[in-house]
């Protein structure tokens, strides 16, 4: 279905409620069970059968965007964890690559494959927490429980890591702020040992299960016209029959030189979708691997930087602010009053769990970023329903918006 | 009357009545247990040892709860709705014998409230009666998730009601009564009526899914898709009574699945008994296992299994029972 940018849609002040018809208006939300945090649908119902879905979105607004315009850019780093607060470190990552970008920094290799472990780590807690969420949201709820424990294991690396569990602000502008913890590495191969197994459980249990299926096949179906002109990315586009994963197309990091691949699937349906998150699973443990190979061969060679060296920008390391007095006076500089990238826009996309995710940022060579704005992934798969909604039951919407995977801190930002 | 057999009455209701009560508690308790030791956690821990007094902190909290009644309901239906559901599982458990019957003092006891000739017809129709409880507990909230449930309700009932009815004609059929003891009697003589009727027992297990709205049929107030259905507006015990109501309605299908199918309590011995609340425990258990092994299905789903699967294949059952038996 094409997209109607100028097809006028009502205001809710003006529905009528009552009507002289059988359709019955329903509020799917913002405080239903399913409703993934403050999504508000307005469900228009033949019966059960849903007529009309209007999205409403805003219950979580919190003006992040405007909120950059008023922070030094190193400030701005952990208000960026509020928004996809499922895999927060992306969000991180987003922010300092397209600052990065700006000014033209290159990160030392050994921090690259520090962020790239962050990074996949926490697409694994993103996913299942996807799992988890969805399963539970269509019934099955052992599948819930299992799949936290293994987020657990993972929350419990990155809580070793940077102190935090959910909200990570694990990553700066230039670089990473401290070197993996000496028994990050072990408790990262325990865990990818076990996870293969794992994920053979919830597949056990699903997969060949006829009423997951029957809840799943042919449900939501999106084409793949409908999943590009409502900018679908991320797992929405790839189950739609577009092989498109922003680490192969415009690799950052080290993306081009893991081995990985893309899985993808032409059917479009939740089940297509269901499949690749959990394939998707298996990819990043396979990243995770190699990253592991490439942080070793990092210490074997001797290279120690975690920070880019760029006195304009970045702060020097500890020891030199401590023992050099140009490098003191440097960081109080740049910690009173933040650095100044030159003049310039930038728009940055990276691959978060969700899809794309990419950050503008306008910046007039002051210390603050005259615009900053996030192209949030939820946002446009938010959007889709309200074409993907219309034929379905009650029960599917629920489904729907469990595998669309939309987290409402980063549509409403 | 006789004094002794009413008196004899009413002591059997009152225990009923308080057993089952209990029992609907522990019903929780059990499930909320089992499906910890089945997702790899502890379930209720810090009230009592093991949780026991869960139950107890749980029925604290419903009674002392305030008694919301919303602004636009009508009331009295509203009031009445958990009644009927909490009183026709109670109702229905007075034809169903919940043991073989035994002498205390000289006094023969039967444990049943009444033995009635047309016992399996009564139970099921109190439990179709059961069906108000959600209907128009649904329909006075002046709430629109609880009108949807309301409506789901009446269509999973009544569809189910067919197949529970028409799988059943088959045992029947071939005992002659509708009396539970005398299903009783007749698989003493012959076997269980299983050997027999492999798939009316199946369609009646899964018709007793429904019935009970159980999880692969946990439709009429799944918190997932319309919050919590005719409950969303109850609150304290007017909604603890919806819960000891489905509670119940599991222990007495429990109950009627070994009576009917199983061999019940067979000749009545102390091994037999407890084999009997053997039977019973597993198919109680059997709820719970489902509910955390498998999603939920779709109410469209639902009545394409019901009209379109089970229908059809309880007709068949009976029209061949009657072949055989002529």
């Amino acid at each position: 279905m094409a997209q109607q940018p100028n097809r006028l849609r009502p205001f809710f002040e003006n529905i009528s409620y009552e009507r002289e018809d059988n359709e019955l208006v329903v509020n799917f939300g913002p405080q239903h069970p399913s409703a993934h945090g403050q999504l508000r649908l307005m469900l228009h119902l033949q019966q059960e059968q849903i007529v009309k879905a209007h999205p409403d979105i805003g219950y979580l607004h919190r003006g992040m965007e405007k909120m950059a315009e008023n922070m030094i850019y190193n400030e701005f780093m952990p208000t960026t964890d509020r928004m996809d607060y499922i895999a927060s470190s992306s969000n991180n990552y987003g922010f300092a690559l397209a600052v990065e970008k700006l000014i033209g920094l290159e990160v030392p290799r050994r921090a690259k494959v520090i962020r790239m472990m962050i990074l996949e780590i926490n697409r694994l807690m993103s996913h299942l927490f996807w799992l988890a969420t969805t399963a539970l949201d269509i019934g099955a709820m052992t599948i819930f429980l299992y799949a936290f424990r293994e987020r657990e294991y993972l929350m419990d690396i990155m809580e070793g890591y940077c102190g935090a569990r959910l909200t990570h602000a694990a990553i700066r502008i230039g670089g990473v702020p401290l070197d993996i913890q000496p028994d990050f590495l072990e408790q990262l191969r325990t865990f990818l040992g076990k996870l293969p197994q794992n994920i053979k459980d919830y597949e056990d249990l699903l997969d060949e299960n006829r009423i997951w299926r029957m809840r799943m096949e042919g449900v939501g179906y999106i084409s793949k016209e409908m999943a590009l002109s409502w900018g679908c990315t991320g797992p929405m586009l790839r189950a739609s029959g577009v092989a498109w994963d922003i680490r192969k197309e415009e690799p950052y990091e080290l993306y081009d030189e893991v081995e990985f691949r893309v899985p993808w699937s032409d059917k479009g349906d939740n089940f297509a979708r269901y499949r690749i998150y959990m394939e998707e699973m298996r990819e990043s443990a396979k990243i995770l691997y190699q990253c592991i190979d490439m942080y070793e061969k990092c210490v074997r060679d001797g290279e120690t930087e975690l920070m880019a060296h760029a006195p304009k920008y970045i702060s020097a390391p500890k020891l030199d602010i401590m023992t050099q007095n140009y490098s003191l006076m440097q960081h109080f500089v740049l910690v009173t009053q933040g650095m100044r990238p030159p003049v310039g826009e930038v728009y940055v996309p990276t691959e978060s769990p969700k899809g794309e995710l990419g950050y503008y940022i306008n910046s007039q060579g002051g210390p603050y970023p005259y615009r900053l704005k996030l192209r949030a992934p939820s946002f446009w798969h938010t959007g889709i329903l309200t074409d993907l909604l219309p034929g379905h039951y009650i029960p599917d919407v629920v489904s729907i918006i469990g595998t669309t995977n939309i987290v409402f801190g980063e549509v409403d930002r | 009357m006789d004094v002794a057999y009413l008196i004899a009455t009413v002591v059997k209701i009152v225990i009923i009545l308080l057993v089952f009560s209990a029992l609907a508690g522990f019903g929780t308790y059990f499930e909320r247990k089992v499906l910890a030791f089945m997702q790899r956690r502890l379930g209720p821990m810090y009230v009592g040892p093991y949780g026991l007094l869960q139950i107890a902190a749980d029925g604290i909290k419903l009674f002392t709860k305030e008694d919301i009644i919303p602004a636009n309901v009508v009331k009295p239906i509203f009031k009445i709705a958990p009644v009927i559901t909490a009183a026709t599982a109670f109702m229905a458990a007075a034809a169903i014998p919940f043991m073989p019957s035994f002498t205390i003092g000289g006094y023969e006891v039967k444990p049943i409230v009444s033995d009635i000739n047309v016992g399996l017809l009564y139970i099921f129709g109190v439990m179709g009666v059961g069906l108000y409880g959600p209907l128009l507990g649904g329909m006075a909230s002046a709430n629109k998730w609880s009108i949807i449930s309301a409506a789901r309700s009446a269509a999973v009932f009544i569809s189910y009601e067919v197949v529970t009815g028409l799988s059943i004609l088959a045992p029947v059929m071939m005992v002659g009564s509708l009396s539970l003891i005398d299903f009783n009697n007749w698989q003493i003589e012959n076997g269980w009526i299983v050997m027999y009727q492999p798939l009316a027992f199946i369609l009646f297990w899964i018709a007793a899914f429904a019935e009970t709205g159980r999880t692969p049929f946990h439709l009429v107030a799944n918190d997932h898709e319309i919050i919590d259905g005719f409950g969303t507006e109850y609150s304290g015990m007017r909604w603890g009574l919806f819960f000891i109501g489905e509670y119940a309605n599991m222990f007495f299908i429990s109950f009627v699945i070994p009576l009917i199918f199983l061999g019940g309590f067979g000749e009545g011995t102390f091994v037999d008994g407890l084999l009997f609340f053997g039977k019973m425990a597993f198919f109680f258990f059997f709820f719970l296992w489902t509910r955390a092994a498998w999603p939920d299905v779709r109410p469209d789903q639902l009545m394409w299994l019901c009209w379109k699967v089970l229908m059809p294949l309880a007709v068949i059952n009976v029209v061949i029972t009657g072949i055989v038996m002529m």
